[in-house]
């Protein structure tokens, strides 16, 4: 893992880079991820995605095309599901992210896991963490879904292994729980 | 991806002229060598990493451009028509009641672009200016002609989501789906350059064809920013639509798109028309012959017929793309009738 901590001497030019011109080199930034504030020193070319996982070791959000293509690395930037691939890390400011770590309430899973679990929607796993932060968004938003909403809110994801029609079984149980 | 500089204004006043180039000028070289003396202005940041981590561009700067406040606003305007800011994402176009309600087909459009995590960050004004998808042209390995190389390799090669009108020179088709729903609805642009001086330009003037310029698809100069998206007041009784034929149900550009807005007199003849094929040329086309046929009409299925097949007049398919046609013709006369239909 890189060595992100921040250089004493920086700290108090952290919001520099509001007004003026920072870089290329590295740059001192807070990220908040998971509701826990991180300072890092990362260039501003660094990708939100190459900062969770390489610098935070948060290595949850996975890089399929690494062009907003696939949705694997698809994390919430105020609670709506973006691609992390394609923001960089010093463009998030003070919004929140939330990961796939950050899901579930220490042992107690998140809905959505949970009925994935069930409902075996995972196969190599690689876009799952992806596919629940999408559904889990969804359920949050709209604990009534369709299945049109899930098709809708899913349809940027790609699949390889074919596990779409599972994770779709998942979420209409995960609904049909949270409405009893 | 390679280092840049980066700044964060706040204001359009600071950020206007700061961006030395265009993202068009800095993609055209002599050599196929990258220049890196550029500063360039992003939004959402979509298609500008994607040109970056291709190799295709290499800028020195980036001047960000999401965190000023006064871009992101829908507003109402003055004349009773909608001021929609640069930096309004796609999503928020979609969620929006006023559009939706008053200019359906943006709307459509809007909701229906890309995928739900891409519509969160993408605006509407990186929309309307991001680069061509031709594949040749995001290729490293083919100096084509619209960045500054000799030829297009379009006309010889795999040409099948490549234009049927107008291609002189390059084959491209405008990348945007928004802007065939936009020139349908008569939109104009606002522009801010250095020292806050600004122009309005209606958006299907702003659009370039090759014969008139093959390096840039658009008439923005550098340092000059898209503040805002005008869409006039729509007459109460016009009605619009979007509709795509995509190559696949996905989330990827479409293969063909087509916009139709219809002002009709209640009950009775169509008093004004807009048809425009998106997919289809280096810039939205316009099918004036179908807007011809339609106007002074009473609209029903064999009008609707006549007019889809005239949008085809001057076709000019290449080797791999003639399957467009069948498809322009269906969806012309899906989008006319749906809106007289009224769903
Ligand atoms: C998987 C996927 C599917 C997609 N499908 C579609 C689709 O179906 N239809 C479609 O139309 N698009 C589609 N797109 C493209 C996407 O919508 C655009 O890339 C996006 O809208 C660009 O907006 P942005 O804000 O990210 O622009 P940026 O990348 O930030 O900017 C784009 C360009 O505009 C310039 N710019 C941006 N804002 C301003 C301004 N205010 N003033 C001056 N210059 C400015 C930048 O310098 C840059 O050259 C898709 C993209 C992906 C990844
Ligand atoms: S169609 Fe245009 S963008 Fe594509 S290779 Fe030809 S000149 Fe280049
Ligand atoms: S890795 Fe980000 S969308 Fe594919
Ligand atoms: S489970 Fe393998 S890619 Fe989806």
């Amino acid at each position: 893992m890189l060595d992100t901590t921040l250089p004493d001497f920086l700290a108090s030019d952290a919001q520099a880079a509001e007004r003026d011109a920072v870089g290329p080199g590295p740059v001192p930034l807070t990220l908040d991820v998971n509701n826990v504030s991180h300072s890092l020193f990362i260039e501003p070319k660094t990708t939100l995605a190459e900062a969770l996982r390489d610098s935070l070791d948060l290595t949850g959000t996975k890089v399929g095309c690494d062009r907003g293509a696939c949705s694997a690395c698809t994390v919430w930037l105020d609670g709506k599901p973006i691609a992390a691939c394609m923001m960089l890390a010093i463009d998030v400011g003070s919004r929140k992210i939330t990961t796939i770590e950050g899901l579930a309430h220490g042992d107690e899973l998140h809905p959505v896991q949970s009925a994935f679990i069930a409902h075996d929607a995972v196969q190599c796993g690689f876009c799952t963490p992806g596919l629940v932060m999408s559904c889990a968004a969804l359920l949050e938003s709209n604990p009534t879904l369709t299945i049109d909403d899930i098709k809708a809110a899913t349809s940027g994801h790609l699949c390889r292994c074919g596990t779409h029609p599972h994770v779709h079984d998942a979420m209409l149980d995960a609904s049909r729980i949270r409405k009893t | 991806m390679n280092s840049f500089e980066w700044s964060s204004p706040r204001d359009i006043a600071q950020a206007a002229g700061v961006a030395t180039t265009t993202v068009a000028a800095a993609m055209v070289s002599q050599s196929g060598r990258l220049s890196t003396d550029g500063v360039v202005f992003k939004a959402g940041g979509i298609d500008l990493l994607d040109l970056m981590k291709e190799g295709l561009l290499a800028p020195r700067g980036i001047v960000n451009l999401r965190e000023i406040p006064d871009l992101a606003v829908i507003a109402q305007a003055d004349d009773g028509g909608v001021r929609i800011g640069a930096n309004v994402t796609l999503a928020q176009l979609a969620a929006d009641p006023v559009i939706r309600t008053r200019f359906l087909a943006l709307a459509d459009v809007a909701g229906n672009s890309a995928s739900p995590q891409i519509r969160q960050v993408a605006t509407i004004g990186g929309n309307l200016l991001q680069r061509p998808r031709c594949w040749y042209f995001r290729s490293r390995d083919h100096h084509c002609a619209r960045k500054g190389g000799e030829v297009c390799f379009a006309f010889a090669g795999e040409n099948q989501y490549h234009a049927i009108f107008d291609h002189n020179g390059c084959a491209m088709v405008h990348p945007s789906t928004s802007a065939t729903a936009l020139v349908a609805l008569g939109a104009k642009l606002e522009l801010t350059g250095a020292a806050g001086t600004k122009r309005v330009v209606g958006l299907e003037q702003f659009f370039l064809l090759p014969e008139v310029d093959i390096q840039r698809e658009n008439d923005l100069t550098p340092g000059e920013i898209l503040t805002a998206i005008l869409l006039p007041p729509p007459a109460p009784t016009s009605r619009s639509i979007h509709i795509k034929q995509g190559e696949t149900d996905s989330f990827d550009w479409p293969i063909a798109d087509v916009a139709v807005a219809l002002d009709t007199a209640p009950g009775g003849a169509c008093r004004a028309a807009a048809v425009i094929l998106g997919a289809a040329a280096p810039v939205p086309h316009r099918a004036k012959a179908a807007e011809a046929l339609l106007v002074g009409k009473t609209i029903d299925a064999d009008v609707a017929r006549a007019a889809a097949h005239a949008a085809l007049q001057g076709a000019a398919p290449l080797t791999k793309n003639a399957y467009k046609l069948p498809i322009f013709e269906t969806l012309v006369r899906r989008a006319i009738l749906a809106v007289v239909r009224g769903g």
